[in-house]
């Protein structure tokens, strides 16, 4: 069972791990890249905060091993920002205190970034169908719904 | 949380994985979308010696549409089936399975090998008499859904076969489906759900109903519902309702009671009947 030679391009860059073949790529995120803005709660795929984009697409990054995605692009909530500072799913949630203490930011950011590229005005009932698979213990979701229709309309308008 | 160690292989082509899994035989388990099996081996309730990853097997990652059905290969996964609305009972069910995110990496025959008891797609592949192929090195074989599924996280693969591909049937003409079922929460297994199908004869009165129902077996439970031949508007599916819960065992658990589970079946087939019979007008 001997360590397996694995790149994965995180936010653009293309990164070389040795990793054991259970090594989860959440915790190859955050142990092995540094990267601890993904967050681990429930490692078994229930509460969100772990999700990345994997080429684009959201997934849980708690249920997938690092091996699988040989060669592939991941996205972490450190990759969101652009040049000029944060993206506007992250001053929209900033902006509408779509967070509290954070902890399950990240997902909610990453699921969204997708959410809204798919769809870019969605409906109040499309934007709960998207982020059922992300709890967040603090906020009441509320905030976090209203962050998502603000998300869009910043996106709208910066074209 | 951590999984327990094991060897990985990553075969490049079916050929190659079926060597594979023929050298593994029972210390071998494939890895799919992972979003049953890693939880698992996360909780180590599962502790492979070998994983065999078919992640790169694109060679199965396809939805074929026949004159007959659609055949779904083993990595096409939840979320690009749903979008290509190959078929309306799949979809129907898809839009039931867990989260969005999750259907990003689960795959439809790995939510069938995986045979949860509460699992939408057991029940969409059992009430339209589907099948699942499984492969080894030495050939294939078809296995209709009724010997498919046999216990409760038990399905009919052997070691060393990997299933290749699903094939749903097409409903009838002047068939309508329906998907009803109750979570605690939003994506949670159902506490309870039937899917059905009813179609028409030529003069738009119901000719057969059948459903199929989770979480009260241990494998989904299919009945062909007594109805009376009148045009669907005016069916009254009581008998229906009542030959389901008689079909139907459920155990109790913490999340709801046996009693409860049985009326709740019954109630879920009346409304999915209802759905699927106006939908076939
Ligand atoms: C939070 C959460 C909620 C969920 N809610 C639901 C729900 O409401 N309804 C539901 O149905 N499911 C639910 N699931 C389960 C999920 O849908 C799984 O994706 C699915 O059951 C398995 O598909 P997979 O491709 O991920 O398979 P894997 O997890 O990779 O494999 C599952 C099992 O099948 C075997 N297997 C997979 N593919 C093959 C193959 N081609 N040949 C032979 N063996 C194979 C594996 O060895 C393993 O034993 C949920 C999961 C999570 C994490
Ligand atoms: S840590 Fe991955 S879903 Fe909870
Ligand atoms: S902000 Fe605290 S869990 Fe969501």
């Amino acid at each position: 069972m001997q360590p397996y030679e694995v790149t994965l391009v995180v936010n653009g860059t293309a990164r070389r791990v040795r990793v054991p073949a259970r090594r989860l790529l959440s915790d190859c995120l955050r142990h092995d890249l540094g990267l601890t803005g993904t967050h681990v709660g429930c490692e078994h795929g229930v509460c969100g905060c772990c999700t990345v984009l994997l080429d684009g697409e959201p997934v849980r990054s708690c249920l997938t091993f690092a091996v699988t995605v040989d060669g592939r692009e991941i996205t972490t909530v450190e990759g969101l920002a652009g040049e000029d500072g944060m993206s506007p799913v992250q001053r929209a949630f900033a902006e509408c205190h779509g967070l509290q203490c954070g902890f399950c930011t990240p997902g909610f950011l990453c699921t969204v970034t997708a959410l809204l590229r798919d769809n870019p005005a969605p409906t109040d009932e499309e934007v709960l169908e998207g982020v059922s698979g992300n709890l967040c213990r603090c906020t009441g979701y509320q905030n976090i719904v209203k962050s998502v229709h603000r998300a869009a309309e910043l996106i709208a308008e910066e074209g | 949380m951590k999984p327990p160690p094991f060897e990985y292989h990553a075969p490049r082509d079916l050929g190659e994985a079926l060597d594979v899994l023929a050298g593994a035989g029972a210390r071998g388990k494939v890895l799919a979308g992972g979003q049953s099996l890693i939880p698992i081996m996360n909780m180590r309730l599962a502790s492979p010696e070998h994983l065999v990853d078919i992640n790169r097997l694109h060679e199965l990652d396809t939805v074929e549409e026949t004159a007959g059905g659609v055949r779904v290969g083993a990595l096409a996964r939840h979320s690009r089936v749903e979008r290509l609305r190959a078929h309306p009972l799949l979809g129907q069910a898809l839009r039931l399975v867990a989260h969005p995110v999750i259907r990003n990496r689960g795959t439809v025959v790995g939510s069938l090998v995986h045979a949860d008891p509460a699992a939408e797609l057991p029940a969409v592949l059992a009430v339209l008499d589907g099948s699942v192929r499984l492969a080894t090195a030495g050939g294939t074989r078809d296995v209709a859904a009724r010997d498919f599924f046999t216990g409760p996280l038990e399905s009919a693969v052997q070691a060393g076969e990997l299933a290749v591909s699903a094939y749903f049937p097409n409903t009838r003409p002047r068939s309508g489906t329906a998907f009803r079922e109750v979570a605690r929460r939003h994506g949670d297994y159902a506490l309870a759900g039937v899917c059905a199908v009813v179609t028409l004869d030529e003069d738009l009165r119901v000719e057969r109903a059948r459903v199929a129902c989770i979480g009260v077996g241990a494998v989904p439970v299919v009945v062909d519902v007594p109805c009376e031949r009148r045009p669907a508007a005016t069916v009254g599916w009581d008998e229906a309702v009542r030959a389901v819960r008689e079909a139907t065992d459920p155990e109790g658990d913490i999340h709801a009671s046996a009693a409860y589970r049985r009326h709740l079946v019954g109630v879920l087939a009346e409304q999915a009947l209802k759905e699927a019979a106006r939908a076939a007008v």
